[in-house]
């Protein structure tokens, strides 16, 4: 009876891999431990090996065959003395439903079997006291052994045990993940956020900006934004302000921190003193900025100490939201998408394109008058944007 | 004048040079070893090797003159000082000998005069220079010196002198009771000379568990020396044709020999180390986890590196410094709470990892398991039924923390819980474990047993 080789199952969450590449032709002699074939996940590429001697009598999945479900036979091995008219029974009944007969040989994958993880006898005794799944645990010990420190690694990362039964991946945190995390639990509970909202008209903003865009500039809307919310923060310096503890410190400069999405997570790299910059400048520095930031090019002062924040979520469509304050300043500006909406206008329904915008403050060192005049400021600039040219 | 250049220059041909030199050499690496005096160092040539060949006569001995308890009739024992002398040193030569044809057959290149750092990446040894982008300093310890006590060489003694007896003294003081203090002590009372121990600390062998601690003294004191724990030497001068010690304000003890044996101090003098980053601290250089220095380029390994001073400590750092200059992936650090310490003093004590004390300290809450080599059938059998191994887990996870035997051949056992160490096992694998019938060995598997109170034999 040919042996069959079935499609192994390098995850516990695998359900179907792609055949890669053979590494044997049909004839060749294998042995426990040759290679048989590439195998793909959605994951990773491992190889698979043989765990039984004979002869390759059937290749039954051609290379390239994407989803071939865990246990499907892949391939049929010739034991010794066994001639090959005994391989056309065997693949006959081999339709895509995984072989319920006979006993099946799993290729065997080469690295980190999913069912034992080599562990140290002492790691696993931790690991069951501390209700911890070696599944989770990467080794790093010889050959990747799971060794007491990665336990301890691994209680450090997760003090609570995990719920068993949800199947996941562990993904290594980076360090911005890390900073972005600390940052803003800290803010979420520090800091007494309130939110206040309120829709800017922007078509007079957008007329401006094709006039200037057709005359060779690049502004985007979100410099207009920039500069608005600047002139509105230079106007309502209340705002512009930190909780010090027992002082409120406040900012002699407007220094606007600009959320910019980068791989893995986002950077907020800062327009110095922006009030008193020009709109062509805003845009110029802005987007060098956002350039370097998404390349990790930027320097350690030019993402830190902004006095306020903006967060444009615009450009993905959102119509609004409510931002977590950048610790440790007082206030962020969460600024949607234009989009065409009906208003009244004396006594009459009209379109205008609206963009919604919320602040989220910080109670601490801004009520809610002084976040309402900042707000108003604001609107007051992006409704006139001529006045954000001069 | 001769300029050479290699990759590594080594500075000190002991166990901890010699290993690191042809580790490198193995990783390819262009190597010169500098060497002082002898080949080997003070381990082989002046330590560990020829004590062991000493004490093996005293075990013979010992074994002559109770022959009587085998059913042997052995007349009158003598001891032939010269021949003792020369089987020692015969030893450490042949192992010398040795270490040339390795470095040898290695292509290490052995440059045999006083090194010294000579400027960034380079070493003045003699007339040449050598050039390397990595030196490794394995230059070892010396014995270290009582305030106001001079080793003289005749009648103070340090262990250099000890180990090349004229004749065997009719007395002995040994001050100091750490490893070398008493094997010398056991060496001379087995040979007959009457022996007397000072210990400043509150027990002999202070660096053990305080049980075996106890035992020794004990059996010590069953062979007749005297042993003198929590005692301060103030003073030692000639008393007539003997050597007084004086201890503390009172009483002065003499004996024909005082040998000295109070510890070692690194050998950092004559290094060139100063005006580089490499700094000095109680003896010793200052490295981190990787053997590194304070200075780019300087490694530093073994007794040089500071406690604890054994070969084997300084041989894996030598591997560990120079896989890590090689880049080697998978390198780690030494863990030197996993580093057996053994002593072949008779009885023979060795130990690996945490005291039950400095265990319960550490916070572990702990089981002890004890087994006596009475209740051994291999022990009855050697006429060795002394002895004791101890086991200490921590009661949670069943880690193997620590352990501690006293005993005969138990030098010989005390890898196999090096391995459960180093393998992170713990009491249900020891368990697992069938320890071969009849060995010393069975008393390891039966102390785990009896920290679970399932021991068989007892």
């Amino acid at each position: 009876m040919p042996i069959r080789i079935t499609m192994p199952q390098l995850s516990p969450t695998m359900e179907t891999g792609t055949l890669a590449r053979w590494m044997v032709r049909e004839g060749d002699g294998v042995s426990s431990g040759d290679i048989l074939a590439e195998i793909e996940t959605d994951k990773a590429t491992m190889e698979v090996e043989s765990v039984d001697e004979g002869r390759v009598g059937r290749l039954l999945v051609a290379e390239g065959t994407e989803n071939v479900p865990v246990n499907q036979t892949i391939a049929l091995l010739l034991e010794e003395g066994e001639d090959e008219g005994a391989l056309d029974a065997v693949a006959q009944g081999e339709g895509s439903e995984p072989p319920g007969t006979a006993d099946p040989a799993p290729a065997r994958p080469r690295a980190e079997p999913p069912s034992r993880r080599a562990a140290s006898p002492l790691a696993r005794s931790m690991a069951r006291q501390a209700g911890l799944s070696l599944e989770d645990i990467a080794g790093s010990g010889p050959g990747g052994r799971i060794i007491r420190r990665d336990i301890e690694a691994a209680l450090e990362r997760a003090p609570a045990p995990p719920v068993s039964g949800a199947a996941f991946e562990e993904v290594r945190i980076t360090g911005m993940r890390r900073v972005i995390a600390e940052r803003l639990q800290e803010a979420k509970r520090t800091i007494p956020h309130f939110y206040l909202s309120l829709d800017c008209e922007i078509d007079r903003l957008l007329d401006a900006r094709r006039d200037l865009n057709n005359g060779g500039h690049r502004i985007s809307v979100n410099d207009f934004v920039i500069r608005a919310l600047a002139l509105a923060l230079r106007d309502v310096p209340d705002a512009n302000a930190k909780w010090a503890g027992d002082v409120i410190h406040r900012y002699a400069s407007v220094d606007l921190a600009v959320a910019v999405a980068v791989d893995g997570g986002l950077v907020t790299p800062v327009i110095r003193d922006a009030a008193s910059r020009g709109l062509a400048a805003v845009s110029l520095e802005m987007r060098d900025l956002a350039e370097r930031a998404r390349q990790g090019r930027l320097a350690p002062e030019e993402y830190r100490g902004g006095s306020f924040s903006l967060s444009n979520l615009g450009m993905y469509g959102i119509r609004e939201f409510d931002a977590v304050i950048n610790p440790p300043q007082a206030g962020i500006l969460a600024v949607g998408a234009g989009y065409p909406r009906p208003v009244a206008r004396d006594g009459a329904l009209a379109v205008a394109t609206l963009m919604s915008c919320t602040l989220s403050a910080d109670h601490r060192v801004i009520d809610g008058a002084v976040g309402a005049k900042l707000l108003g400021a604001f609107r007051t600039y992006i409704e006139s944007p001529l006045s954000l040219l001069i | 004048m001769s300029l050479s250049r290699h990759d590594l220059v080594v500075l000190g041909g002991g166990p901890g040079g010699y290993v690191a030199a042809i580790r490198a050499a193995q990783l390819g690496m262009s190597v010169a070893l500098v060497e002082r005096e002898h080949l080997g160092g003070i381990c082989l040539n002046w330590g560990c090797i020829p004590t062991k060949a000493l004490l093996r006569t005293a075990e013979v001995m010992r074994l002559a003159r109770h022959a009587g308890d085998f059913g042997l009739e052995v007349a009158a024992v003598g001891v032939n000082a010269a021949a003792v002398v020369g089987r020692s040193r015969a030893a450490a030569e042949r192992l010398s000998g040795g270490i040339r044809h390795l470095l040898s057959k290695n292509r290490v290149t052995v440059v045999e005069s006083e090194g010294r750092l000579d400027g960034p990446g380079r070493v003045r040894a003699g007339d040449a220079t050598l050039e390397a982008a990595h030196i490794i300093l394995a230059t070892g310890a010396r014995a270290r010196e009582l305030p106001g006590v001079v080793a003289d060489g005749t009648d103070v003694w340090s262990y250099r002198e000890a180990m090349v007896p004229d004749a065997v003294p009719r007395s002995v003081i040994v001050i100091g009771s750490g490893a070398i203090g008493v094997e010398f002590a056991s060496f001379y009372r087995d040979m007959g000379a009457e022996v007397t121990v000072i210990e400043v600390a509150e027990r002999i062998l202070p660096a053990e568990d305080e049980e075996i601690s106890a035992m020794a003294h004990r059996s010590f004191e069953r062979q007749g020396m005297t042993l003198c724990p929590g005692t301060r030497v103030t003073r030692i001068e000639a008393a007539g044709s003997a050597t007084g010690v004086t201890v503390g304000d009172g009483p002065v003890l003499s004996a024909d020999r005082v040998i000295l044996a109070v510890g070692v101090v690194g050998n950092t003098e004559n290094l060139g180390l100063d005006g580089t980053g490499v700094a000095v601290a109680d003896g010793h250089v200052e490295v981190n986890r990787w053997l590194e220095t304070g200075e780019a380029g300087i490694s530093a390994i073994g007794d040089l590196a500071g406690p604890p001073c054994l070969a084997h400590k300084a041989s894996h750092e030598g591997i560990v410094a120079v896989e890590r200059i090689a880049g080697l992936d998978h390198v780690e650090p030494l863990d030197r709470n996993s580093i057996a310490a053994c002593t072949y003093c008779h009885p023979q004590i060795a130990s690996i990892g945490h005291s039950e004390a400095a265990a319960r300290d550490a916070g572990h809450e702990v089981r002890v398991g004890r087994f006596p080599f009475l209740g051994n059938g291999k022990a009855i059998a050697m006429g060795d039924d002394q002895g004791m191994v101890k086991t200490v887990f921590d009661a949670g996870t069943g880690e193997l923390l620590g352990a501690h035997m006293i005993g005969a051949e138990v030098t010989e056992l005390i890898h196999g819980f090096a391995v459960a160490r180093a393998l992170e096992t713990t009491e249900a694998e020891l368990m697992q474990t069938v320890f071969p019938h009849p060995t010393l060995s069975e008393m390891m598997g039966e102390s785990v047993l009896a920290a679970y109170g399932r021991a068989i034999h007892v």
